[in-house]
């Protein structure tokens, strides 16, 4: 019963977000065109020979997905300090960790729509075709982005009631983020030549790992986080 | 844990609170019986908000104890959130959501039943902009919206800070209505006001803030309308 | 309970920690002189080798800093006492100039071994991700200006450092021997180690004196902070 009420309040905040960004279209659209415009900025980096773009692509496709989706992070916790909503929020009863639940949802559907736009243009830019292990690439995309909505929630709890926040966030999430970010490209790499190297599988448990302790301990702790 | 604690909607114990090296709250303590409305008067800075902040456990009291009919802010925060209703000058609403849907909202994470929305925000008289998105709403029709909310927990104890802000003659009497009905039930209320007047008809007691404490007798606001209620106050609102 | 008792700092006393330095520095002095004159130059590296007498200590004392943070954040958490968080804030400060020594000094011996300044070599990188993650967290420190919300903040974002630092090791070790096999080590002649572990404690001891010094003037600027706003309201707190 406890559960159910918890569930029931996660998803409501969960909509609540993904319905105030729906309304407010700017706001995931400006994010996607950013994505897009660093894999392009990537491949000048990296290209114009073919095979380099192809090699440095899963590298490209998830730093894309990281600087784009870093503002994701941040606008959740705009919503609430633009109004004053986070008092009312904070002042219903039940477990915080439900609107943690909540935001973690809202930034999952966010990121997770963001990447598939950023795979897509990847897949054309990059001149990557679709491995036949495509299954477990998901898997990979899936894990990979759990680790990073996760963390990237947690901290911006803290980062966007600073000062400073647009440095503090990145500043704060990305070293914390190297593990998923390493095991994720490896993964992607390592998928697209279809895991010749039987190497996926290693990373993908660093993925269910990380993924494992950082929701845990992120779940417990942000009731210190919010309360302040 | 005796009975006659658990009678009292507040029962605050030297309640202190330091923000960084100032200390805002300095040791107050306050009883409020149920079925009581209180008034809390004091300069700008006096502490108020914060006083009414750690009520609500929006803050942790850096000493000092408080519960509210029973329950220890401290240690039992999430049945205090649920006796306790805090109306504060911010309306907190999302401005990209219609006000049902503002409501609705409210109503989920409250865990009371979705129809208490409409019927809030009919009494309120924002049914008719009910489907609107709250952006262009006007500064009076977001107090309306923030007391909607208040409707639809309809806590024990309220707290507001400055209720009476933005509202016109009807809002504010629908708010003293509220408050009135909360104390028929055996609830209480808290009230930080500088508008006395619109508070008169129905606070019984009141208390006064000094620089964080609790001034030793009871203020006589200032510029009453009604004379005759001065007698109340005498026989009520001192400290212990 | 009055309100003012439990939260009233004192001024921290110096005592006998200005001794203790002395002999720290001068513990460690001893120990550099001892390590220079016993061990024989490498057979690879030469007297290169000697630079290893402060990195490699550095590195270890750098550990045991952030592991003090950790507990300290752990203890703050439970506690609440702004004592504990002055004590974290200090040893991730003491952390960092060691964990930044480390770096330098690494990069300083790699230059002539492998002709780079750079590899990236398992510990090498995770000590760079560990030296970013709390640059992170003092930046968090210098950003929040609520001392409450500081402590709580960089104890929960101190712990998350913490539990993250074996994950940044493992995941890079992986990534570099996936792709190119580790260099085995050589055997080490005795008094090599025992040099290592006698500057091991030097650099602990001024470890130790660094941290209560930082850990005293940040308390006393604490107190000084809550004295001047005791004075400007009034008196002190009374209950």
């Amino acid at each position: 019963m406890a559960f159910r009420d918890e569930w029931l309040r996660a998803r409501a905040v969960a909509w609540k977000d993904l319905m105030a960004e729906r309304r407010s279209k700017a706001g995931f659209n400006s994010v996607a065109a950013l994505g897009v415009t660093i894999l392009v900025l990537f491949g000048f980096a990296l290209g114009p020979d073919a095979e380099a773009i192809r090699a440095a692509a899963p590298g490209a496709l998830w730093l894309a997905a990281l600087f784009a989706g870093v503002l994701a992070f941040n606008r959740s916790y705009q919503v609430e300090l633009d109004g004053g909503a986070l008092e009312p929020l904070l002042m219903y009863p039940g477990a915080r960790r439900s609107i943690f639940a909540g935001k973690l949802l809202a930034n999952f559907v966010f990121v997770f729509l963001l990447l598939v736009i950023v795979i897509a243009v990847s897949l054309v830019l990059f001149h990557i075709t679709v491995p036949s292990t495509w299954p477990r690439l998901l898997l990979v995309v899936l894990l990979g982005e759990v680790g990073l909505v996760t963390l990237g929630t947690f901290y911006a709890a803290m980062a966007s009631r600073s000062r400073a926040r647009e440095v503090l966030l990145p500043l704060l999430l990305f070293p914390m983020l190297v593990p998923v970010l390493l095991a994720a490209m490896q993964a992607t790499k390592a998928l697209l030549v279809g895991d010749v190297m039987h190497d996926a599988g290693a990373w993908t448990s660093l993925l269910v790992a990380y993924d494992v302790i950082f929701l845990i301990s992120t779940f417990l702790a942000f009731d210190y986080v919010i309360e302040a | 844990m005796n009975h006659s604690t658990n009678d009292l909607a507040i029962d605050a114990r030297m309640l202190a609170r330091r923000f960084g090296a100032q200390w805002v709250l300095r040791g107050v303590s306050l009883e409020l019986r149920s079925g009581v409305a209180a008034g809390l008067v004091g300069a700008n800075g006096s502490g108020k908000s914060t006083l009414l902040r750690l009520l609500c456990t929006l803050l942790r009291p850096t000493a000092g104890t408080a519960s509210i009919f029973g329950a220890d802010i401290a240690s039992e925060p999430d049945r205090v959130r649920e006796l306790v209703g805090f109306f504060s000058p911010v309306p907190g609403v999302y401005e990209d959501l219609t006000a049902m849907e503002n409501i609705r909202f409210a109503a989920t994470m409250l865990g009371r039943p979705a129809g208490s929305a409409a019927s809030a925000l009919e009494r309120t008289g924002l049914a008719s902009v009910a489907n609107e998105r709250v952006r262009g709403f006007s500064s009076g029709m977001l107090r309306r919206l923030s007391l909607a909310r208040l409707l639809v927990h309809r806590p024990r104890l309220l707290l507001l800070d400055e209720p009476y802000n933005n509202f016109d003659a009807p809002g504010t009497a629908l708010l003293n209505d509220v408050i009135r009905e909360t104390l028929a039930f055996g609830g209480s209320a808290l009230i930080v006001v500088h508008d006395v007047a619109s508070a008169m008809p129905v606070v019984n007691e009141w208390f006064s803030l000094t620089g964080g404490k609790m001034s030793p007798s009871a203020a006589i606001p200032v510029g009453s309308p009604s004379p005759s209620i001065i007698p109340a106050l005498g026989m009520s609102g001192v400290l212990h | 309970m009055t309100a003012a008792a439990a939260f009233t700092l004192e001024v921290p006393k110096s005592g006998r920690w200005p001794i203790f330095g002395w002999f720290a520095v001068l513990f460690l002095a001893g120990a550099q002189i001892t390590a220079f004159a016993i061990s024989p130059p490498d057979r690879d590296m030469g007297d290169l080798q000697k630079i290893l007498y402060v990195h490699v200590p550095a590195a270890w004392n750098m550990g045991i800093c952030y592991l003090l943070v950790a507990i300290y954040s752990f203890r703050y958490l439970w506690k609440r006492d702004d004592r504990d968080d002055l004590i974290a804030a200090s040893a991730a400060e003491v952390g960092t100039l060691l964990n930044g020594l480390t770096l330098v000094l690494g990069m300083i011996w790699a230059r002539p071994t492998w002709g780079v300044w750079w590899v990236w070599d398992a510990r090498l990188t995770s000590t760079l991700i560990m030296f970013l993650v709390f640059a992170g967290y003092l930046a968090l420190r210098a950003f929040v200006e609520e001392p409450d919300r500081r402590a709580l903040w960089s104890a929960v974002a101190g712990i998350m450092g913490a539990i993250n630092y074996p994950i940044v090791y493992m995941s890079v070790r992986w990534w570099r021997t996936i792709h190119q096999v580790q260099s085995t080590p050589s055997t080490l002649d005795p008094t090599y180690t025992f040099s290592l572990r006698l500057n091991a404690v030097a650099v602990l001891f001024i470890l130790i004196y660094f941290i209560r010094r930082r850990y005293e003037a940040a308390l006393t600027e604490r107190v000084t902070e809550q004295l001047s706003q005791a004075a400007a309201l009034g008196g002190p707190l009374h209950a």
